[in-house]
């Protein structure tokens, strides 16, 4: 039976009190609580990694057939994203892969895609990973309500931990939430419209549905998982489809807010955190129609337990300080540049780098057994030419052996820079940036892990390396 | 393998006052050193048969042949990060000893203040990733927390240590006419700077500063034709370091070994048994205060984790058994990369001629002098000896 082998999530380090932004525009907070923010050096290609790590973890990436990404903030317009995460992952090229994108519900499509190719025999096993991380205007109710995060779930038809039963979906016709092909910040047209005959009619319609079609009621089910893009419209529909109590799946909204096509996804982790065996499941998302499923919780769901998941990432984060902060961490205005930056892209160097730049690999001399990092040729220890093999260090974890608070170096960021010389267990040493930390706190043999992220845009693309960070704790 | 030692010596150097020269060019300051050294070594331009130049930024031999109108001579420019002035002596000292010219130029500059922002640039060009916002103080304060945690110094111990080195550096500026730097600064005021990178504060950096040194070298042989007091060259080392440091399995950021290589080569060459006893002063890299502290060490002036407390016993001073920086170092003076090497060389030169320009600067009996470049980030060392009488 096809369903979830494993799942994983992603919420960003920071998040902004609600009130922040209301201290910021006058009056009171429009909404509750508080939004996950994306650093300055995250999108929805790193956010997807994150997840994907998380919900690979312990599992040879290498026996996966394919992978999906789902975004409507892709950080390319053209050229595909899956792939790149899929090689950070170590996945191989005889993989499929493809992006799903431009609508709130590209993450639950892309999950029934890989439903149908494993249903069709096409495929074993498909990871799907879906991240967000849109912008309202300032000044705007979806500057509130929108956050960032990711999910990823493996499917697959052997060892679930859950089946999916049955989907259902609905196209719509509708421009009530859009960015067109020049925009940053999302639009929408008069919201009581958008709610009533856009996520309201459609998520209903798509629900009550799959609902009669495998002749089930609303009691039936241990746990409603749909979207909502806020409170209040959710609580409406909610009763309007007779769910409530503890079968109502919280948002997410007062803690990361609106994640936008990784939502539902990421509801769904929140749910298979909690959930016990037996347990079926309503999943449903929103954006031009509706996807809907049905799923039962296997007796698996209780082995798969050293995620961090949605609850692992919830528990670890820090508060950004101020709405200018939160500024900085979405670019969201320029920063006065103290110092020259030079540097330079080339898409053919990261092409030949891309084995130790996005797989992290260091090279493993098979005489002398040094490991170094980037993958040396000619080994350091005993000059041994072409014989090493590679050992990855992504999934690593290292032990601080130098650093300096560097504010020279933060132009057009945030300062200071922790610059870092991370030791792993293996020998290799690794120089990068430690992001996602308090710069106070940071102390030589401190235990970090590592973290692909966005450096810089030279050669008119985006250039992704490895930072460390402090461990993040929460979770298994 | 020959030793370099007395088989070529320096008849004649200039040095342009260093600073942020904001109206003078490279060809002005290139000028400037050049017909200095010229009128020191008593030569006419057209002597001169082959000439090297040393600059980290700027391109090909022609940077100097340009402005010096050198009569279409053979000139190349060289580059080796912040030995690159040294790479341009050690280069000329080669070409003389081996008899292929006679009189040869080795001039360093470099002008870094027309790049419109303070400091050096952020980032590297080697790979689009790997080096994307180092910095030098960023890279040069990893041996300050690494040398404090080792030795067991707390941050504000650690700082303090080497706050007296900026201090002491400071007060031999301020001695100087041609450095940058010329005012003394309190032990105090280094301690409270701002940070630039922590624990670097603004007063453990040197500046950054436009500057030019030059020198004429002949075959020691040849020496006294041109002057009574020749320097003569007792060694050169030159150590390159197999990979970034920041990247290299097993390093403990607390020294270099291309630092105790360069050393190494350069005492074989000159005879030094004893350093720290046979050595009268000594020039060494301080692009950072820190940068100092660990070269104490590597150049065998202190013992290993030891430098401490030969800065607390004020050893290093100009009243001390071994000055270093008695011309204020890369601390008064600033890092005209290229120059710095060739800069470092005019101070040995003219103390060991007892020629320093102020009473209270000159050093007594001065007889060996070393110089010391530590570049890249860091990558290269070299070690220039210089003495002032044969044998």
């Amino acid at each position: 039976m096809v369903g979830i082998k494993s799942y994983g999530a992603y919420i960003p380090y920071y998040r902004l009190e609600r009130g922040e932004i209301a201290k910021v525009w006058g009056g009171s907070a429009m909404y509750p609580g508080e939004k996950a923010v994306a650093n300055h050096d995250e999108d929805s290609i790193t956010m997807a990694v994150e997840a994907a790590f998380d919900c690979l973890k312990g599992m040879d990436s290498k026996e996966i057939d394919g992978l999906f990404f789902a975004s409507t903030t892709s950080p390319y317009r053209e050229k595909q994203c899956s792939t790149l995460v899929a090689t950070v992952l170590d996945m191989g090229r005889e993989i499929r892969t493809a992006d799903f994108a431009d609508c709130l519900r590209a993450g639950t499509t892309a999950i029934r895609s890989a439903v149908d190719a494993i249903k069709a025999d096409a495929a074993k096993s498909i990871v799907v990973t879906a991240a967000d991380c849109r912008l309202g205007f300032p000044y705007s109710q979806m500057e509130h309500t929108v956050g960032d995060g990711a999910a990823a779930f493996l499917i697959g038809d052997s060892d679930v931990i859950a089946t999916i039963d049955d989907c259902y979906s609905i196209s719509d016709e509708i421009t009530d939430v859009w960015r067109t092909d020049e925009d940053n910040f999302v639009r929408m047209w008069e919201d009581r419209w958008v709610i009533m005959h856009g996520y309201s009619e459609n998520v209903a319609e798509a629900v009550s549905a799959i609902m009669k079609k495998n002749g089930l009621e609303a009691k039936d089910f241990a746990k409603a998982v749909v979207y909502g893009p806020d409170l209040r419209s959710h609580d409406a529909l909610m009763r309007r489809l007779g769910f409530e109590g503890a079968q109502v799946q919280d948002t997410l909204f007062t803690t990361v807010g609106n994640t936008g096509a990784a939502s539902a996804m990421i509801m769904l982790g929140a749910a298979l955190d909690e959930a016990k065996a037996g347990d079926r499941i309503i999943l449903a998302s929103y954006g031009d129609g509706a996807d809907a499923f049905i799923l039962t919780v296997s007796k698996k769901v209780a082995k798969v337990n050293d995620q961090r998941g949605v609850k692992g990432f919830l528990e670890s984060k820090a508060p950004l300080p101020s709405y200018g902060k939160y500024l900085v961490a979405r670019q969201l205005v320029p920063l006065s540049p103290t110092a020259a930056i030079v540097g330079r892209g080339s898409a053919t160097v990261m092409w030949r780098t891309k084995n130790w730049v996005l797989g992290c690999h260091a090279s493993k001399c098979r005489k002398c057994g040094m490991v170094t990092f980037p993958i040396q040729r000619v080994c350091y220890g005993c000059q041994s030419k072409d014989d090493f093999d590679e050992v990855s260090l992504s999934q690593k974890k290292g032990k601080l052996f130098t650093f300096s608070l560097d504010n020279l170096a933060a132009v057009g960021i945030n300062p200071p820079i922790v610059q870092s010389v991370v030791h792993f267990e293996e020998g290799a040493r690794f120089y990068c940036m430690m992001t996602d930390c308090d710069p106070q706190q940071v102390k030589i043999d401190m235990p970090v892990e590592m973290t692909l992220r966005r450096l810089h845009e030279f050669g008119d693309f985006h250039n992704y390396f490895w930072k460390c960070r402090p461990i993040r704790e929460g979770g298994a | 393998m020959e030793s370099i030692k007395d088989k070529v010596a320096i008849v004649g150097m200039g040095c342009c006052k260093f600073g942020e020269l904001w109206d003078k060019g490279a060809n002005d300051i290139i000028i400037e050193a050049a017909y200095e050294a010229y009128e020191d070594a008593g030569i006419e331009p057209k002597d001169i048969q082959a000439a090297w130049v040393g600059t980290l930024n700027e391109t090909a031999g022609v940077t100097l042949s340009e402005p010096l109108k050198l009569n279409r001579i053979p000139v190349t420019r060289v580059e080796n990060y912040c030995a690159t002035g040294h790479e341009a002596l050690r280069n000329a000292c080669f070409a003389v000893a081996c008899g292929m010219y006679d009189i040869v130029l080795a001039l360093g500059f470099e002008k870094l203040k027309d790049t419109g922002v303070g400091g050096l640039p952020v980032g590297r060009g080697m790979h689009p990733v790997l080096e994307s916002r180092r910095t030098a103080p960023g890279t040069f304060a990893f041996i300050a927390t690494r040398y404090f945690y080792t030795y067991g110094l707390s941050p504000e111990e650690g700082k303090r240590t080497i706050a007296k080195i900026s201090v002491k550096s400071h007060h031999n500026g301020s001695l100087h006419p041609k450095a940058h730097f010329r005012r003394e600064v309190t032990l105090e005021q280094v301690i409270n700077a701002p940070h630039i990178v922590w624990p670097l504060g603004l007063f453990d950096c040197c500046p950054t500063t436009d500057g030019a040194a030059c020198a004429i070298l002949v075959r020691a042989e040849d020496a006294r034709r041109f002057r009574e007091d020749p320097i003569y060259i007792k060694g050169i080392g030159l150590s390159t370091n197999q990979s970034l440091p920041h990247f290299e399995p097993g390093i403990d950021w607390t020294g270099f070994e291309m630092n105790r290589e360069a050393a190494r080569q350069a005492y074989e060459q000159a005879g030094i048994k004893d350093p720290r006893k046979e050595i009268s002063l000594a020039e060494v890299h301080d692009c950072f205060s820190i940068t100092e502290l660990i070269n104490y060490e590597d150049l065998g002036f202190s013992p290993k984790g030891r430098a401490k407390e030969d800065i607390d016993a004020g050893t290093f001073t100009l009243e001390g058994d071994l000055p270093i920086q008695p011309d204020g170092g890369l601390k008064s003076f600033g890092h005209p990369i290229g120059a710095s090497g060739v800069r470092m060389t005019y101070e040995c030169y003219k103390q060991l001629q007892g020629k320093a320009e102020l009473p209270q600067r000159q050093l007594k009996n001065a007889r060996l002098a070393l110089s010391h470049t530590l570049g890249g980030p860091p990558q290269v060392a070299c070690v220039f000896i210089t003495g002032n009488s044969l044998g």
